[in-house]
């Protein structure tokens, strides 16, 4: 908290004092919803400036600038957060000036992007932010006019008594407001939502007119004096190590500056993995040296792996008993007995990239003791601990700015880049860039983690789901490269590669049994937009829709009738009604029930999905010709995610962009194995969606009576199955598999 | 070797590698960080910028195989994102990474001068080089029939360039 150069010291030490020794000016909710605090020490402001936190530098000059502490990788958070401070502080939105934060673990907390959490976690802590600011302007203009503050307004950074028609600008009150005790957080008043200028507008990205004029805005654009260009090669298979490298080539190549074998650090492929790295003038001298680069690798014990071998040992794991429940209710294999139909059916969906359009790369400098990052990273927090930990040094001298992303999808939840730019500038002594190549990003990402699911599913003659069973064969930790489980314990579920016991349709139908199985991971997995969600969705609500076949009902009623208000609903837990709501919505939005109308060949599908908090249900429409050619006509989406819509431009965006990312992942997409080594190369191999492919996407929202959540992942995974669903409505072609390329689709 | 080009109408001679692509003579040489690297193949589209009048994928194009050419990049279209395309952008707040979209713009920029008026077909058939990860799609589509009635409105305030005569709408 402060102040301005006339406040001396002792001043600023008590002002602060009174917002908790300069360290507490907010609340916010981890992921569990419990309090924590989160640290918005103020700083020394400038001549005349008002600080009253760490978001928000008011100057005498009147401009208002935000600080956008989390990493901006396209989920519009850069624009989302500093809107909610701005709505509270009651300033004009075009007077914002937005400032992206670095790392800094003191000012803030939760600098991640990931698991859309900042819209629930930050929805009431940074609209407190604002409106405490803007308490202790009122306070100022209160006591400068001898009147309560409660007879005073705001409105467009300006202070009003409305009965005695004085006004004050927040400029004319800096100075004064920075003497005012900041309020307690937890108790300063908000706005009724209802008076909203700024949250519920549609407003543009903050970096919109930069990326359009092109000027530089992400990792692969930093340049900093003296800087170097780095690309750094890895053993192929997994874990691998260099065992030699003909490096007196390469030294001898043009522009080359340095060329030295890394050793890494252990085989877990989320840190420092070993491999060669070469420095150059330029990026495309350190790579056309890299062409001539021999290496002898120690390929290690996953050079015979290939995607055949695991999809035959999780075939055979289905055989087997499960290793280990995690849920049961009731009794599924008395039900089975007795109903009416049983439907069993496998379904697999593969390995995935994330295929950021940026690749990996971080730039770092190492000088006089201090390493300094400038990275596109998700998560930098953990980034700087890997650094530290990797090469020694102190996280308190290691600095990381954070860029813009160029796509994040959860691939920059990892931080290896980071840590193999900071080793290579460490050794050079120099500035230096490391560019992945896309080849280099496809081999080595934390790939989505292919899922084998074996249903058993029941229904009686009513046609209610009465028995449910899943076998989910997946993969153990894929972090450590988990030596194979004694036979007793199976290890954890790799990253992104497990399912919760409370996954739908569990709590709805009565007997009900998952159970998992899991085979030791060679391939590194991880956070893939909607992760686990973007797999169980396609798997679990594609046999949903066998199960309304064999009953002969309307796909969309029968989720209806199996979303009744269940007997209980833990906190967190789906709630039936909220997803009723949308799958009533998307049912009258899209014309569901005159699909008896479309042509043959043209089929509507329809599927829901809760997770990351949201509620969203989707039909697509989808034709397929008698060849099989597939064209997916229009998809309409139905979404609950609270409250408040904060920035509907941005969200419908989210909303159409996340439907198309699934059927890109559904059209085509497939990391395959063989010899312990990644397929495919570029995009020619994993082709991501083109505008000839893209439907377009009609957005609808319910608003409800909830906190409002995040949106950067849950409107993805229904549109697999809707897709699959549409097929199967065109076709008669059930899809228990992906990709659809790998489909006949054709039909008589 | 030693190459004279004009890059937004700035005559520059560059000292680069026979075989580096102009896309790094962008970035790396001439430091013009909007032309962006995303395939190296010329799948993606991430590095169009404008020769001989058209889209080009600049990561295709070694430099000594440009002596004497005329390129335009994303900065050069405009440097206060005044061009049609680039407002139209900016007002349909297509992006989302962004990452992709001075390339997507560099298309629609290029598309737009031989065809002041896209169908919806013409749009897809001039766009489907240019991947968007965040598949923005939708938006890059609207915005180009935004700059299109813009240009249509303006062409004054567009374009120095004379509108094609006798393209057909549809």
């Amino acid at each position: 908290m402060t102040i301005n150069a006339r406040v001396d010291r002792r001043q600023f030490l008590r002002v602060s004092s009174l917002v908790g020794g300069g360290l507490l000016l907010g609340t916010m909710l981890d992921a569990t919803g419990a309090a924590q605090l989160f640290a918005a020490e103020a700083t020394p402001g400038s001549a005349g400036e008002f600080t009253p936190n760490a978001f928000i530098r008011l100057s005498p000059d009147g401009s208002v600038t935000i600080v956008a502490k989390n990493p901006e990788v396209g989920q519009g958070i850069k624009t989302m957060l500093p809107m909610l401070i701005a709505e509270e502080l009651d300033v004009d939105w075009n007077d914002v000036k937005i400032e992206q934060a670095g790392l800094d673990t003191v000012k803030f907390t939760n600098q991640v992007a990931g698991g859309s959490t900042a819209t629930p976690n930050h929805w009431l802590p940074m609209r407190r932010v604002g409106a405490a600011a803007r308490s202790m302007l009122v306070a100022a203009a209160a006591s400068t006019w001898g009147v309560p503050a409660s007879e005073c307004e705001t409105s467009s950074a300006t202070v009003v008594h409305a009965s005695s028609g004085r006004k004050l600008r927040y400029v004319e009150l800096l100075d004064k407001a920075a003497t005012m005790p900041a309020p307690e957080l937890e108790k300063v008043a908000l706005k009724d939502p209802k008076n909203f200028r700024i949250v519920g507008t549609r407003v543009r990205g903050v970096d919109n007119h930069s990326i359009v004029t092109g000027k530089p805005l992400y990792g692969i654009d930093v340049t900093l004096p003296g800087m170097l260009y780095a690309v750094y090669e890895k053993c192929p298979v997994f874990g691998g190590s260099v065992k030699s490298a003909n490096l007196d080539v390469i030294e001898r190549e043009p522009g080359v500056r340095h060329a030295f074998v890394v050793e890494g650090v252990g085989t877990d492929p989320t840190g420092l993995l070993g491999g060669v790295a070469i420095v150059a003038d330029s990026w495309w001298l350190a790579r056309s040296a890299r062409k001539k680069l021999k290496v002898e690798w120690n390929e290690g014990p996953r050079a015979t792996l290939g995607s055949a071998e695991i999809a035959a040992t999780a075939a055979s794991l289905a055989k087997q008993k499960p290793q280990r429940s995690l849920r049961k209710d009731g009794d599924v294999d008395a039900a089975v007995k007795s109903a009416a139909k049983v439907v069993r059916a496998e379904y697999y969906y593969p390995y995935i990239s994330h295929a950021n359009l940026e690749p990996q790369n971080a730039t770092a400098r190492w000088a006089d003791g201090k390493m300094e990052i400038w990275a596109p990273t998700q998560n930098p927090a953990p980034g700087r601990s890997l650094v530290s930990k990797a090469l020694g040094i102190d996280e308190s001298n290691i600095t990381i700015h954070l860029t813009r992303g160029g796509g994040g999808f959860g691939r920059r939840l990892m931080n290896d880049f980071i840590v193999e730019a900071a080793r290579i500038a460490k050794e050079t002594g120099t500035p230096v860039k490391l560019l992945w190549t896309r080849e280099d990003d496809m081999h080595h990402d934390f790939y989505r983690a292919a899922g084998f699911h074996n249903f058993t599913g029941a229904v009686d003659a009513s046609g209610k789901i009465v028995a449910w069973k899943n076998h989910f064969v997946s993969f153990g930790d894929a972090e450590k490269f988990a030596a194979p489980a004694d036979g007793k314990a199976p290890p954890p579920f790799g990253a992104g590669a497990g399912i919760g016991g409370g996954e739908f349709p569990a709590r709805f139908v009565p007997n009900f049994a998952l159970d998992a199985s899991i085979m030791q991971q060679h391939v590194p997995t991880g956070y893939l937009r909607a992760p686990g969600s973007n797999g169980i969705a396609f798997a679990t609500q594609s046999f949903i829709d066998e199960l309304a076949e064999a009953a002969g009902k309307d796909p969309l009623q029968f989720r209806l009738d199996l979303l009744a208000d269940p007997a209980d609903t833990p906190q967190g837990a789906l709630v039936a009604s909220r997803m009723r709501g949308v799958l009533e919505l998307v049912r009258e939005k899209s014309g569901w029930m005159s699909r008896d109308k479309l042509p043959k060949g043209t089929g509507m599908g329809v599927a829901f999905h809760f997770s990351h908090r949201g509620y969203f249900a989707e039909v697509v429409q989808a034709t397929v010709s008698r060849a099989g050619k597939l064209k997916v006509d229009k998809v309409w989406v139905a979404g609950d995610i609270g409250s408040q819509i904060i920035n509907p431009s941005n969200a419908e965006n989210q909303v159409q962009g996340s439907v198309l990312d699934g059927i890109s992942e559904a059209l085509a997409q497939e990391i395959t194995i063989e010899r312990g080594r990644v397929v495919q190369n570029n995009f020619t191999e994993f082709p991501l969606i083109r505008m000839a492919q893209a439907a377009p996407v009609e957005v609808h929202f319910l608003v409800s009576e909830y906190p409002p959540t995040g949106l950067g992942e849950p409107a993805l995974p229904p549109a697999v199955p809707a897709l699959c669903s549409a097929i199967h409505a065109a076709t008669g072609k059930r899809i228990r598999s992906l990709p659809l390329s790998k489909h006949d689709l054709s039909w008589a | 070797m030693k190459v004279s080009l004009k890059v937004n109408g700035k005559p520059t001679t560059v000292d680069a590698p026979s075989d580096m692509p102009l896309l790094w003579v962008l970035r790396d040489v001439l430091d013009l960080k909007g032309t962006k690297y995303g395939c190296g193949v010329g799948q993606c589209g991430a590095c169009t910028v404008h020769y001989k009048g058209a889209a080009v994928r600049s990561c295709q194009l070694p430099v000594s195989s440009l002596q004497g050419a005329e390129i335009t990049t994303i900065e050069g279209l405009s440097s206060d994102g005044s061009h049609p395309v680039q407002r139209a952008w900016d007002e349909i707040d297509v992006p989302q990474c962004g990452y992709c979209q001075a390339g997507q713009i560099m298309s629609a920029a290029a598309l737009l001068q031989k065809n002041p008026s896209p169908s919806d077909a013409d749009i897809t058939a001039a766009m489907n080089g240019n991947l968007c990860r965040c598949a923005t799609y939708l938006r890059i589509r609207d915005a180009i029939h935004k700059a299109a009635a813009t240009s249509a409105a303006a062409p004054a305030a567009s374009s120095s360039r004379p509108r094609q005569a006798g393209t057909p709408r549809n």
